[in-house]
């Protein structure tokens, strides 16, 4: 039998079903492993080992009253801008350095009636503004599978840790790829929902109208239980679909035969990089040994989903990001001469230049006389790229497409250079724009030996599809099976 | 040159809804600071807001009362500012699309009936208050009143004087009042005024430039603030300079405005719809629900007192204009069906008791049915009306009711036509000098012989058989022999 910290949560649920292990030891194996790997990984900016442990006795005794549901006991990392009673919850950022909630994200709040245990809070780039993990207050996380590399981002420490094994299972956020990406830099399975389907309560928020909160694990299966776990209408949250889902785990093992595939000329014609171009040919190959039809597609507002997402996402940062000013939590400049020098300094000194970059765009771009050219007309174009995708899947059943331009880059590559930085984003981004589910999953290896990943998008609240898919794939792959040799 | 003034006024009503606009927190008022307040209006990283459904009900009635358009879709949006007291820094509010437009209601002038446009009402969430520390150079920042909804309703530039923007103000309170949406207390901050003012030469139709006037804490600062600010404006065209377009602050001690800022100063709020809620759907059918729960309006409660009780439209104006007083007079007459000997009364005895103000009454001792009760007596003739007014006084003061007073202090009114009679002819005897002149033609001193009587009877006497039984013994008149 493998270590414990290495088996899934479906596999895990089984053990601790049959008394095999109990939810303690589970959870401290996890901790020995962080323990092991964390000084070289760096997926946590919190490691919580005394609530892990305390939510693992509290999941051992719903064992034993026989009040266990499907993910009772399950090691999970949370991303740290999501809040947790009583733990910091920083957003890799200084000006949250210290912040302690007082109140649970719905998420957590599921997490913790589900009994789940909750090993730490995840590094992630500074307010989710990043593609690597690297803008982080608290220093990159570095790829498992090559510690030079960066992980992706901005979930980039919750993806970590799911493929170090230093967590079974994570919660990411995803506003332009910040899930799909580093999934598929660290080989990992991880999806964003339709955006409305898991509530943003208690999600520090980034971009409102296109965050959305996902799951990371190791296959297809673990991606279906914690749907089930998150997915639902939740009252506290006015963006939140009031609708019935279905139980995910009965698209598992289900024929993909029949299927229709759509691949956007838009997005195939920009491939350069070899190792994703192989492994994207690869990987359509095992679909279509499956009974997959793979069609040709359009999407021609694509093109402009990255230039648009830079007006939207930091126009509402502009607004979301104000509150921190150094009043009321946070951190607060130590010397200053009144308020408005207060402001200043505390956030000149609290943000780092990510965020202050996106800022100053979002507060031009919703400056009197500019809103029109730049707002007004980024939110048509974030329509026409819906209608895009729409038209699209009255052709087939999903688009399958990369997730990622190339492999995982090394640490410092692309820093100083946001331009670089931003085109990462560019098969991503247009999912986000249109609030649909897009899932991530490991498709290969380039040939260094880092992981490469592929993308699967759906119409609106058809994860389940995606979910049958990613199972039928890996039912006869084991490339997500694949341990980084640490 | 004749100027003419243009004022449009824009309100801010605070709603009476038991929790806040987005958040469940208790609007109530007087509580230790932050005691009201939860992660959502303490604006705590990754909170969301929900509509409190009861605010939107409220603003559709608003619209209802003023006759405006309710947008079956509306937007909120966010006006973004930094200021301690903003916790977000941005105000949720509405602008581009507001659930009202295009509305009117009418107000009284010297010259009739007039018709004041609604340019919009909109919802948005209020701000917090800071309190300063006199001692050093600290604020304090309390969250009580941040997320408590608000309307705006911003009328058009149709007001022409200080006179006609307090009656628009008076008949905009009353309207919130009635409604039982706003208690419209000025001094408290629950209903709040500014002012877009500018002045053009008469008979003139183009706009001047406007100037915005803030700080006007009651209907008397408005009326100055305008007057000063339009005093202002004609003095400064008449002396050959311009109008710059700014904010100015009204100071109640000086009763004069100051510039604040300057339009190139002015905040850029960078409105844009609010991701965190979705467009406000305003379903016709709720609307309806609403139309259906508005009580009588100011207006139509005054057409009917007009129409119905046959009262003067002066007195039906003055009793309409407050919703206490106007329920005080209609329980009133119902118990005393003599709607003008009420509402003299009520405009006259109980107005000076209460010094005019919806606090007085709802203090004062007397109740509807006591004052019915009192005026029955006068109309009976048990009491003369000056007495009752002496009677009203002490209802006033010990909340007795009128019998028991007028039964403790014996004012029962002398109608005994016998004991009168008496009494008269013992005046008559004493003061022949003056008889004898009213019997040679100066009837005026028949006052005088009235007056005895009174103060003979401590003012019990009944005044018009004490007339009838003077004048009939003066004209039959003979000196006691003697």
């Amino acid at each position: 039998m493998p270590d414990l910290y290495e088996m899934s949560a479906s596999q895990l649920a089984e053990i601790l079903r049959d008394k095999k292990a109990s939810a303690v030891e589970v959870t401290r194996s996890v901790l020995a492993r962080i323990e092991s790997v964390e000084e070289k990984v760096r997926a946590y900016i919190t490691v919580t080992p005394d609530l892990a442990l305390e939510m693992a006795a509290d999941a051992d005794r719903m064992l034993a009253a026989g009040e266990a549901q499907p993910l009772t006991g399950i090691p999970i990392a949370v991303k740290d801008n999501m809040c947790v009673r009583g733990f910091k919850t920083t957003c890799g950022s200084r000006i949250l350095h210290n912040y302690v909630p007082p109140y649970d994200a719905t998420v957590v709040q599921r997490i913790k009636n589900q009994g789940m245990v909750i090993v730490g809070k995840a590094n992630m780039d500074e307010f989710a503004m990043g593609s690597s993990t690297e803008t982080s207050w608290w220093g990159p996380t570095h790829n498992p599978w090559d510690f030079n590399m960066i992980a992706g981002g901005s979930s980039g420490g919750s993806v970590a840790a799911v493929a170090a094994s230093e967590a079974v299972v994570a919660l990411g956020s995803d506003t332009g790829g910040s899930i799909r990406l580093p999934a598929a830099f660290c080989g990992v399975t991880g999806i964003k929902p339709t955006y409305g389907a898991v509530s943003r309560y208690g999600l520090v928020a980034y971009a409102s109208s296109l965050d959305q909160i996902g799951p990371i694990a190791r296959d297809a299966t673990d991606i279906a239980l914690m749907l089930n776990l998150l997915c639902g209408h939740d009252p506290l949250d006015s963006t939140s679909v009031p609708r019935e889902y279905p139980d995910f785990t009965t698209f598992m093992n289900k024929s993909i035969r029949g299927m229709t595939l759509g691949m956007p000329r838009e997005f195939f014609g920009k491939l350069e990089n070899h190792d994703v171009v192989r492994v994207m040919e690869e990987a359509r190959k095992v679909l279509e040994d499956l009974g997959v039809t793979f069609v040709d597609l359009s999407l021609p507002h694509l093109d402009y989903g990255i230039a648009a997402y830079y007006i939207i996402a930091p126009s509402e940062a502009s607004s979301n990001l104000a509150r921190y000013d150094g009043v009321k939590y946070g951190h607060r400049a130590e010397k200053y001469d009144g308020m408005i020098d207060m402001y200043c300094r505390t956030r000149a000194e609290g943000f780092g230049p990510e965020v202050k970059r996106r800022i100053m765009l979002g507060t031009y771009a919703l400056s009197s006389g500019y809103y029109d050219a730049y707002y007004l007309k980024a939110a048509k174009v974030r329509t026409l790229i819906t209608e895009d995708f729409k038209r699209a899947f009255s052709r087939c059943d999903a688009i399958f497409c990369p997730t990622g331009p190339t492999p995982a880059f090394a640490i410092g590559e692309k820093i100083d250079d946001p331009i670089q930085m931003y085109l990462t984003d560019v098969f991503t981004i247009p999912v986000n724009m249109a609030g649909l589910p897009g899932m991530s999953l490991p498709g290969g290896f380039s040939d260094q030996g880092l992981p490469v990943g592929f993308q699967l998008i759906a119409p609106h609240f058809e994860e389940g599809r995606l979910v049958q898919l990613a199972s039928e794939f890996q039912n006869h792959t084991d490339y997500h099976l694949k341990r980084p040799p640490l | 040159m004749e100027y003419e003034p243009v004022i449009g006024l824009e309100i801010h009503a605070q709603l009476l809804t038991e929790s806040k606009a987005f958040c469940g927190c208790s609007t109530r008022f007087g509580a230790e600071p932050n005691m009201n307040t939860c992660p959502v209006c303490q604006g705590m990283p990754g909170v969301l807001p929900v509509l409190n459904r009861k605010a939107l009900e409220y603003t559709v009635k608003m619209a209802l009362a003023c006759h405006c358009t309710i947008n079956e879709l509306s937007r909120f949006a966010r006006k973004n500012y930094y200021y301690p007291d903003l916790p977000k820094n941005y105000q949720i509010s509405q602008y581009e699309l507001p659930v009202a437009e295009h509305g009117w209601i009418e107000i009284d002038t010297a010259d009739g009936r007039k018709r004041i446009g609604i340019t919009r009402i909109h919802m948005e969430e209020d701000a917090g208050k800071l309190i300063h520390d006199d001692t050093k150079p600290v604020s304090y920042v309390d969250l009580n009143r941040t997320g408590v909804p608000l309307i705006e309703i911003v009328s058009e530039p149709d007001i022409r004087s200080p006179e006609e923007a307090a009656a628009y103000l008076r008949s905009l309170r009353a309207i919130l009042v009635y409604l039982e949406i706003c208690d419209g207390n000025m001094e408290e901050g629950s209903f709040r005024c500014d002012a877009n003012v500018s002045v053009r030469p008469a008979g003139t139709q183009e706009l001047g430039v406007k100037t915005e006037l803030k700080n006007m804490n009651s209907f008397r600062y408005v009326q100055r603030a305008l007057q000063y600010e339009i005093d202002r404006q004609i003095e400064v065209l008449n002396g050959g300079g311009r109008i710059v377009q700014e904010t100015r602050l009204f100071d109640p001690s000086t009763g004069m405005t100051a510039s604040m800022r300057s339009k190139e100063m002015a905040h850029d709020y960078r409105y844009f719809p609010d991701p965190d809620l979705l467009p406000l759907r305003v379903d016709p059918q709720l609307v309806e629900r609403m139309r259906a729960t508005l009580p009588e309006l100011p207006d139509q409660k005054k057409d009917r007192f007009i129409r119905e009780l046959g009262i003067p439209p002066y007195d039906a104006g003055v009793l309409t204009a407050s919703r206490e007083l106007s329920l005080y007079f209609e329980e009133t007459v119902r118990l005393c069906p003599n709607p003008k000997a009420v509402s003299n009364w009520i405009m006259t005895e109980l107005m000076r008791q209460i010094k005019g103000e919806d606090a007085g009454l709802s203090s004062c001792l007397v109740t509807p049915s006591q004052l019915a009760e009192l005026l029955c007596l006068v109309e009976d003739g048990t009491v003369s009306g000056k007495i009752a007014k002496t009677v009203f006084d002490e209802m006033c003061e010990s909340g007795k009711d009128a019998p028991s007073i007028i039964k403790e202090r014996g004012l029962v009114q002398v109608s005994d036509r016998d004991a009168l009679l008496a009494v008269i002819k013992d005046i008559l005897e004493q003061n022949p000098r003056e008889v004898s002149k009213y019997l040679e033609g100066k009837t005026k001193l028949l006052g005088f012989f009235v007056g005895q009587v009174m103060k003979a009877t401590k003012g019990k006497a009944n005044p018009s058989l004490v007339n009838e039984i003077l004048q009939a013994e003066l004209a039959a008149w003979r000196p006691r022999s003697g």
